[in-house]
């Protein structure tokens, strides 16, 4: 490796403290995400809450687990964009799913 | 001015070798992360779409042990998460020693999870004849998105439990730096992260309530 990639290499960012912080968070908001799945409301709501609170999770992993808060916001900006667009755009099926049922033939 | 900025700032002048401030090693880990990422994210759209538009959807995981073995697998992930950060730190802070014991507990966490999954699998497929074309409880699509879905994420773990501990007997060795933990580190984090979406969408919304 050459020494330029060496001297770029090594960032310190965070505290034992904080990802434990984060870990117990990831912790409880798994706990409530069990809760949920045993409350009787409708699919598509229940849907919606826990991939809500998985986006959650998954921003404190990217964020202080993969060190992404602190590296240099153009890393981001050059990642992120492009993943959550195509992710978007593959939601553009999901409303078929929900009337796919009432549409087959009787 | 500190290392890394002064880095920067030549690269900058001399070409932009480096316009994130991280090694080429990092940066290729975040494109196959991302990358990864969309093949992922494909899959889990694909079982959610059949989840949501199948009304007879098989709901075979109870609260014992279904979702109780899977909740423990994911405070496995999410612990062996915690370890592998710490596995960064310590060598961050050039503690080899620390760091070789941080990533063996890494590697048991991600051990516990294959044993466990391989188990819950074994129960599926011996005890309640689930297959990938078929199922006594609905859908058969239900089969082939569930195993579709955790093998390749059981595969990606497994790559990560050898991958770990080719890094740990390099750091014992007294090879590898800094970066090369925090590499292999970000690859674990991710299989962490997908399971954070796995876990809800094919055990959660499948418990039998």
């Amino acid at each position: 490796m050459s020494d330029h990639n060496q001297a770029v290499a090594h960032q310190v960012g965070g505290t034992i403290k904080s990802f434990s912080v984060v870990w117990v968070i990831l912790l409880v908001l798994t706990a409530v995400e069990v809760f949920l799945a045993y409350e009787q409301v409708p699919l598509l709501i229940m849907l919606t809450s826990l991939m809500g609170l998985s986006v959650i999770k998954a921003a404190m992993i990217i964020a202080y687990f993969m060190h992404l808060k602190f590296e240099r916001f153009s890393l981001f900006m050059t990642l992120f964009p492009m993943l959550v667009l195509c992710i978007v755009l593959m939601l553009i099926f999901m409303p078929d799913a929900s009337r796919a049922f009432t549409m087959r033939p009787q | 001015m500190s290392d890394v900025k002064a880095a920067t700032m030549d690269s900058l002048w001399t070409g932009g070798g480096s316009p994130y401030a991280i090694g080429s090693k990092k940066f290729g880990m975040w494109l196959f992360i991302i990358s990864d990422a969309l093949t992922f994210s494909a899959m889990l759209m694909a079982y959610t779409y059949c989840r949501v538009s199948t009304p007879d959807w098989p709901t075979p995981f109870h609260f014992s042990p279904g979702i109780v073995f899977s909740s423990i697998m994911t405070f496995c992930l999410l612990s062996s998460s915690l370890t592998m950060v710490m596995a960064v730190h310590a060598m961050n802070h050039g503690n080899r020693r620390a760091t070789v014991a941080w990533i063996l507990a890494t590697i048991g966490g991600g051990v516990a999870f294959v044993v466990l999954h391989a188990t819950e699998w074994h129960t599926l497929i011996v005890e309640e004849h689930v297959t990938i074309s078929s199922n006594p409880f609905g859908s058969p699509l239900f089969g082939a998105t569930f195993f579709g879905l955790t093998g390749l994420h059981m595969t990606h773990v497994i790559i990560g439990v050898i991958y770990l501990s080719i890094i740990a007997f390099a750091v014992g060795r007294g090879k590898f730096n800094a970066e090369d933990v925090e590499v292999s580190g970000l690859y674990w984090h991710f299989v962490d992260l997908v399971w954070m979406f796995i876990f809800p969408l094919v055990y959660l919304l499948s418990a039998k309530v």
